[in-house]
């Protein structure tokens, strides 16, 4: 490196970043540092994996669900998704939802609204947002309620083993997660008003809006395509799980006369996730590491704006690249500690 | 007869070390870059990945433009034929990597000089072959005419890793204009979102945005505004620490400049060898040892005039007669009120 003139150290992290990024988590312009800009990256990366999970686990449990049903219709059609979707590069998919989006959306001064409030335009999708008052105490009253769903669960549990007796958790759950919020506003001050987005004018022809949320256009396609990619890989996971549990079980808990929801709940769920969690944890991984695509379609991620922009302004590219490595390869690992946990908290306990 | 014998190999060995000693010399003369490539036969040479008027390939591959043109004058300097250059693509992000990693040896990729990528990234910047500044493209139907209509909110799509995102905040900033910044890793995919209208503006060096404007879907319906908003001195750069191969691409640019301000074209560069005026005479050779002391042949600029010829040549073929700045504003010779101004060579 000598030879080549490059220096090395990681000094550059606190020097000022002067490039400002277009949405970020975390309050960041350009006179912040890089080590902050590196972080606005990590958070995004996050996010967006984040909303991957939570959307692929979805749309994938779903579509396998609806791959081992009776319906035949139904049947087909998730089988046709899982293999359109999981034989086209990740890539291809990322592009296609960006300019399809790109091309498809209206212009902010075209949009209708939905509801009155939601504005999706080429620009982002713009949604109100709550400008809170005491929102410290709405947030210990959810708390509360959270709490007391636990106890309520473990002295239900308590009574059934003793007495037999089952006890309506879901409602009472549900009416508590209601009630208390509810009653922070009654009582506790909170106060919560919508700001809801408005247009406005750029210059004769150009338009956009102010106030409320902004989700960039970037961050919706590349979240629709790491979901609807990686829920055909969970989808066949679901569908090995329910299928690698023997019929004869659930024969079995229908003729000591549990209900089919009880079967799937009681006796099918638990024995079919410990075949479906560890090639899933698998697809989460993937799913956080092909968040790295995002560099193609301009959403500010960890590689965009820290392994791109940043990379390029310092040309500090072994510092870079490695600490990129090491926060995806840390990312990876506590994704897999988590679900290794998982997965041993379902798995069967021997006694 | 033994005492002959030992002076006689003292005088040989002497000899000996003489001898190394200046082959060495001659051998450090000849740069490793210089070496390397006499040795594969062709220039190593780093492009964008398409940018009219600049560097862009047609689609039987043949490259042009004024930055494929320092390349190929380099390779007629060194290796005799302009056209045994290998190009390589490279995005803004990979650009200096491929340099500094041996990929390539000249990046010739539209580059703006500045202090930091001169001194700190093992870089060096041979000169300037292209004047530029940072521009901004709108839609005409905006009614948008200058960079004072701008307002908070705007969104803007740029290149990543490049001046461009800095200088854009810059300007920005010092208007207190809030700005949505939206950055793509390849020009293309920044035309097409500008184009789709996910942007009200499109910013980046104003050849560059004149070449571009031409892949929109309706050029006619988009403009470039006339401020510019920062100085782009684009250049080519090659690796630091080979002192012979920097001064070989220097002077290859410096010599196609020359030889325009001297009247040298491709066409009367050989009738130029009987010229009166010394300086001519020099440029094509006909005169001086100049190429000795770059560890080439006397011949080496001729080559580079007749098989590219002079920088006015470049800049018309490439950029006047494709449309895309017929004007060549800064980009013109300092005796024809430009600041094109190279050291003499002498």
């Amino acid at each position: 490196m000598e030879n080549r003139g490059i220096t090395f150290g990681y000094g550059f992290l606190s020097q000022e970043s002067s490039f400002d990024v277009q949405f970020s988590l975390i309050e960041y312009d350009g006179s912040h540092s890089y080590f902050r800009a590196y972080l606005v990256g990590l958070l995004n990366t996050i996010l967006v994996s984040v909303i991957g999970i939570i959307f692929a686990t979805i749309i994938g449990v779903v579509i396998g669900i609806a791959r081992l049903s009776n319906n035949y219709l139904i049947n087909r059609t998730a089988g046709v998704y899982v293999e359109f979707f999981r034989n086209i590069p990740l890539l291809l998919q990322i592009f296609f939802w960006y300019f399809a989006a790109l091309r498809a959306l209206p212009l902010p001064q075209d949009t209708e609204p939905m509801f009155g409030v939601f504005f999706l335009t080429i620009k982002g999708f713009f949604v109100p947002a709550f400008v809170w008052n005491n929102l410290d105490v709405f947030i210990y009253s959810i708390i509360a309620a959270i709490i007391s769903i636990i106890f309520i669960r473990i002295y239900a549990k308590k009574k059934q083993e003793n007495e037999g007796i089952q006890t309506p958790v879901l409602s009472i759950s549900i009416g508590l997660l209601f009630i208390l919020p509810i009653l922070s506003f009654l009582f506790g001050g909170v106060d919560a008003s919508v700001e809801i987005p408005v247009i406005k004018q750029l210059s004769q022809s150009g338009f956009t809006y102010e106030g409320g949320i902004k989700l960039p256009p970037e961050l919706i396609s590349l979240a629709l395509a790491l979901s609807l990619y990686t829920a055909t890989f969970i989808a066949e996971c679901v569908r090995a799980g329910v299928q690698g549990v023997s019929k004869g079980q659930k024969e079995a808990a229908a003729s000591i006369g549990l209900t089919p929801n009880q079967v799937l709940k009681l006796v099918v769920m638990p024995q079919a996730l410990r075949i479906i969690i560890p090639p899933t944890t698998n697809q989460y991984l993937n799913l956080t590491k092909n968040s790295s695509l995002a560099a193609a379609i301009a959403y500010p991620d960890l590689v965009l704006v820290f392994a791109g922009t940043a990379l390029m302004q310092t040309g500090r590219a072994i510092e870079i690249v490695s600490i990129t490595m090491l926060t995806y390869l840390s990312l990876s690992i506590s994704i897999s500690i988590f679900m290794n946990w998982y997965n041993k908290k379902i798995a069967i306990k021997e006694k | 007869m033994f005492k002959y014998l030992k002076q006689l190999t003292s005088l040989v060995a002497m000899v000996a070390v003489l001898f190394t000693f200046t082959t060495e010399t001659m051998a450090a003369k000849k740069s490793k870059t210089l070496k390397n490539t006499q040795k594969k036969g062709f220039v190593r040479c780093g492009v964008s990945q398409g940018l009219p008027g600049f560097s862009n390939a047609d689609a039987a591959g043949n490259w042009t433009g004024v930055d494929v043109d320092v390349c190929r004058a380099v390779a007629a300097a060194v290796l005799g034929d302009a056209n045994k250059v290998k190009f390589t693509p490279l995005s803004a992000k990979e650009r200096f990597t491929a340099l500094t990693s041996n990929e390539i040896d000249i990046l010739s990729r539209n580059t703006t000089w500045t202090l930091s990528r001169d001194a700190d990234i093992g870089l060096t910047f041979v000169g300037v072959n292209f004047y530029d500044g940072q521009g901004f493209m709108v839609r005409k139907n905006s009614g948008i005419s200058s960079v004072n209509d701008f307002k908070a909110g705007v969104s803007a799509c740029t290149n990543l890793g490049t001046t461009t995102e800095l200088n854009m905040r810059d300007f920005f900033n010092s208007k207190g204009i809030q700005y949505e910044p939206v950055t793509f890793e390849k020009a293309d995919e920044v035309v097409a979102a500008y184009d789709a209208g996910r942007c009200d503006t499109y910013t980046t060096d104003k050849s560059g945005l004149a070449a571009q404007r031409i892949k929109l879907s309706n050029p006619d319906d988009h403009m470039v505004l006339p401020e510019t908003i920062s100085k782009e001195p684009l250049g080519p750069v090659v690796r630091q620490g080979d002192s012979v191969w920097e001064d070989i691409v220097r002077w290859s640019l410096n010599t196609m400049i020359e030889a325009e301000e001297y009247g040298v074209t491709s066409a009367n560069a050989d009738s130029m060898k009987t010229s009166d005026n010394p300086a001519v005479k020099r440029l094509v050779g006909a005169e001086g040892e100049l190429g000795a002391a770059l560890g080439l042949d006397n011949e080496w600029s001729l080559r580079i005039i007749k098989q590219v010829g002079n920088y006015g040549e470049s800049y018309k073929r490439n950029i006047a007669d494709t449309g895309i700045l017929p004007d060549r504003g800064p980009n013109e010779l300092w005796t024809k009120g430009g600041i094109l101004y190279v050291p003499p060579a002498r």
